[in-house]
């Protein structure tokens, strides 16, 4: 294989397993403060025992988060050398904004939030899980400031020419509120708001198939489904505006999600298929007039397909087409699970339905997956370019890193995160059998003294 | 030389470096001697030393490895696609340590925390050898071409004098640690380390030594600053004042302070560092018209000034709750239950 395709292969692999973790961290970050606020405010125990526990959980993910996110940061001067001598002065930005405002802000209250349970008091161990949430929060803002400034550049102007042009800022604040940015933020943050509130919906519905720590599940459900719902139907919202961003920012990479090859008024939002690219058709069921009504909210008006770009200017249509209706598809078997899961917990009967508890222990792979896809769909509907319009993906790589070295560290990955998974998985599995604490059900050290008002 | 936005960049990543060794230094340190006691109870205490403050003390190379991305891009590229190999080697071994203290504890198999131990161990070791190293080579000079692209091999970084720095920093890095774990701890743990503190000392004053006449011999140019403006050995006496302080303090049984003393010795160095490669940011040798310098390899002066804006509102927090954080806790280390 080439130099091109290894590094293509080694960034995907990287950034994919590091992305199982970020967004648990921002989803469980939300869910500590949940918690530990519903705590503060009733001082019902339970709440605390069900922030220490998933506290561990937190710090588990978070370590590995930390770990391989160094590696992503490598990678773009290791592999992507021409690439980050192109961007450096606008993207190398974001990424120092999210060192200064993000990790430190993370990393330092995460001191107090895992082992200051018992030397600060209420109020400070809260707001330190706040700050850690918040922490987690910034870094996604400003890393997907950083990827959107890829997708949509702007603030920016082209300086020098040949392998001496670079991209350089004119105004910061176009450059981080740039077309796409705002969309994809509130849709990666709903995504892993999903990632995290899943998570605990799905722990808790195992306790309660197997009868354990019903009180600890049912209270961590409550917590759980509420926000689950509460997401996924947000990120219905916020996926739709992103694509009606795509139309006008992007449409080469909206016609290859939908794999509309002629521009069509009445554009068909294709509901189950598979693309045909010699034909230029998709095989399956559509829904006529949807697409052009979902973009422009109106059913008439054409939506723009890949025949009006060349050959080479477009993304590969069958993975961008599958990735992106992947991840539609789970998204909205997601609303339907946590619907179902919230109405019958009002109700009061789902400790009896089985098949649903079943349904929700595997739901926690649903947002990982779907995070997956969409990241997958997002990056390969970008391609040929590595920065919009501005730079193809084969002209960022480095110029002296060669493929057996590539080959070298790829296999070094792999096998590191192939151990990383398996013990990840392992312990994870431990601390959900071990279940909560009961000794957390009675708060220790300073946070046994009252709250002072 | 005149304060302009190019050289404050090279002062801040200089801060940031600096820190990051000044902090991560003595985890990196206590992670090297993890190994030197065979008892459970006594790595854990080791381990939870450093549990609530290691992971900010990384995030001091993780800024400023993105400010370094952002200020001088150009670095950023050669130096990172230049060493391609070691730098993945050091993603691994911080990757190995950084899980390590997380997993370590979490299992009471024999086999389990022996096998995080090394992990954890070999990964500090490896990880202050390769800094270490990469900086020698920063130092001694690279090859680069007409274009700023690396073109040395990767066998071609690992030459004597790099080395020699790689080893003088894992020995900082020992003395540094065993220092801060001599403040940490207590009872029989603490005068092991106290023991090891003495001898890591002595590690790094051969080291020191040695490294300072192979400078002068070997590579002239890292002299050559200090050489042209003779106030500047101030730097250089003040750094060998607080090397010497160190056992002083030590043998009086003022651990804090000879603690302050080596956080002075890193500050010294780097300094002295600093000013020699200055404006220099990569020596190009055998060409050293095309080095990188800090106005060749930056970014435009508008990006410098918006990042030294983020850079003052950031940094002043920044420090504020990393004091707070090293307040609360304060103190020896005891492990209980939330510990790893």
């Amino acid at each position: 294989m080439d130099v091109l395709t290894l590094s293509r292969i080694q960034f995907g692999a990287t950034i994919a397993f590091h992305y199982l973790y970020p967004p648990l961290s921002i989803g469980l970050g939300l869910m500590l403060v949940l918690m530990e606020g519903a705590w503060l405010r009733t001082g019902n125990t339970l709440y605390h025992q069900m922030a220490r526990f998933w506290t561990k959980v937190f710090a588990l993910t978070f370590a590995i988060g930390v770990a391989t996110g160094i590696v992503m940061e490598f990678e773009f001067g290791t592999n992507w050398a021409t690439y980050s001598r192109f961007v450096g002065d606008v993207f190398g930005s974001a990424l120092a904004a999210e060192g200064i405002f993000a990790f430190f802000l993370e990393s330092g209250f995460l001191a107090v939030l895992l082992f200051g349970w018992d030397k600060v008091g209420r109020k400070v161990h809260f707001f330190s899980t706040c700050m850690v949430a918040l922490g987690a929060h910034f870094s996604a803002v400003w890393i997907v400031v950083a990827n959107s400034w890829m997708q949509t550049p702007a603030g920016y102007h082209i300086v020098g020419e040949g392998i001496h042009a670079r991209a350089e800022i004119t105004d910061f604040w176009q450059l981080v509120f740039n077309p796409s940015m705002l969309d994809r933020l509130f849709h990666t943050i709903c995504g892993a708001w999903c990632a995290g509130s899943f998570l605990v919906v799905s722990v808790s519905a195992w306790y309660l198939l197997k009868g354990k720590h019903l009180e600890f599940a049912r209270q961590s459900l409550k917590v759980g489904l509420t926000v689950a719902l509460v997401s996924t139907l947000l990120q219905a919202i916020t996926g739709h505006k992103s694509a009606q961003g795509l139309e006008i920012n992007q449409p080469a990479k909206l016609a290859a999600f939908e794999a509309l090859y002629e521009t069509t008024s009445n554009a068909p939002l294709v509901l189950v298929g598979w693309p045909d690219e010699k034909n230029e058709k998709v095989i399956g069921v559509s829904a006529p007039g949807m697409l052009s009504f979902l973009t422009h909210n109106d059913f008439h008006t054409p939506v723009i397909g890949l025949n009006e770009f060349k050959p080479e200017d477009r993304p590969p249509v069958t993975p961008s087409f599958l990735f992106f209706h992947g991840m539609v598809g789970i998204g909205f078997a997601l609303i339907a699970v946590a619907a179902l899961g919230f109405l019958y917990f009002r109700k009061g009967t789902l400790p009896e339905r089985r098949w649903l508890l079943w349904i929700l222990v595997f739901s926690v792979l649903g947002p990982q997956l779907a995070n997956q896809l969409g990241w997958f769909a997002a990056e390969v509907g970008r391609q040929p370019w590595i920065v919009y319009g501005l730079m193809r993906t084969p002209a960022g790589l480095s110029a002296v890193v060669k493929a057996n070295v590539v080959l070298t560290s790829l296999i070094l990955f792999t096998l590191i995160y192939s151990l990383l998974f398996a013990v990840f998985i392992y312990l994870l599995n431990d601390k959900i059998q071990h279940g909560p604490d009961d000794a957390d059900l009675i708060p220790s050290g300073k946070l046994a003294l009252p709250a002072k008002n | 030389m005149h304060l302009d936005l190019n050289t404050i960049w090279f002062i801040l990543i200089g801060v940031l470096l600096t820190g990051y060794a000044v902090l991560d230094g003595f985890d990196l340190g206590i992670g090297a001697l993890h190994l030197f006691t065979n008892k459970d109870e006594e790595r854990r205490v080791m381990l939870n030393s450093i549990g609530p403050v290691w992971d900010g003390n990384e995030v001091w190379l993780v800024t400023g490895g993105g400010a370094l991305f952002a200020a001088f891009p150009n670095v950023y590229a050669t130096v990172f696609s230049g060493f391609y190999l070691a730098l993945m080697l050091l993603l691994a071994s911080l990757i190995f340590r950084a899980v390590a203290i997380e997993f370590r504890s979490k299992q009471p198999m024999r086999w389990w925390r022996q096998m995080w131990d090394v992990s954890f161990s070999a990964g500090s070791i490896v990880s202050s050898l390769l800094i270490g190293t990469a900086l020698g080579n920063i130092a001694w000079g690279v090859p680069v071409d007409a274009n700023g692209e690396f073109a040395g091999t990767f066998l071609g970084l690992l030459t004597p004098y790099p080395l020699l720095v790689g080893v003088t920093t894992l020995a900082l890095f020992m003395m540094h640690g065993a220092i801060y774990g001599v403040m940490k701890t207590e009872g029989e743990l603490h005068e092991k380390l106290r023991r090891w503190a003495m001898g890591c000392i002595i590690f790094f004053v051969i080291c020191a030594v040695t490294l300072t006449m192979s400078t002068l011999l070997y590579v002239p140019h890292m002299a050559a600053r200090v050489r042209e403006n003779p106030w500047l050995f101030s730097v250089a006496l003040a750094n060998m004042l607080a090397i010497a302080n160190i056992p002083r303090e030590f043998h009086h049984g003022n651990d804090g302070r000879a603690f302050l003393s080596s956080c002075a010795a890193i500050v010294t160095l780097m300094a002295l560092f600093a000013l020699n490669i200055f404006p220099n940011l990569v020596y190009s040798l055998p060409n050293p018209e095309n080095s990188l310098t800090i106005y060749n390899a930056a970014s435009s002066p508008k990006t410098l000034g918006i990042m030294l804006v983020i850079a003052c509102i950031g940094i002043p927090v920044v420090i504020a709750y990393t004091v707070s954080i090293y307040w609360i806790f304060r103190g020896k280390v005891k492990v209980d239950r939330m510990s790893y």
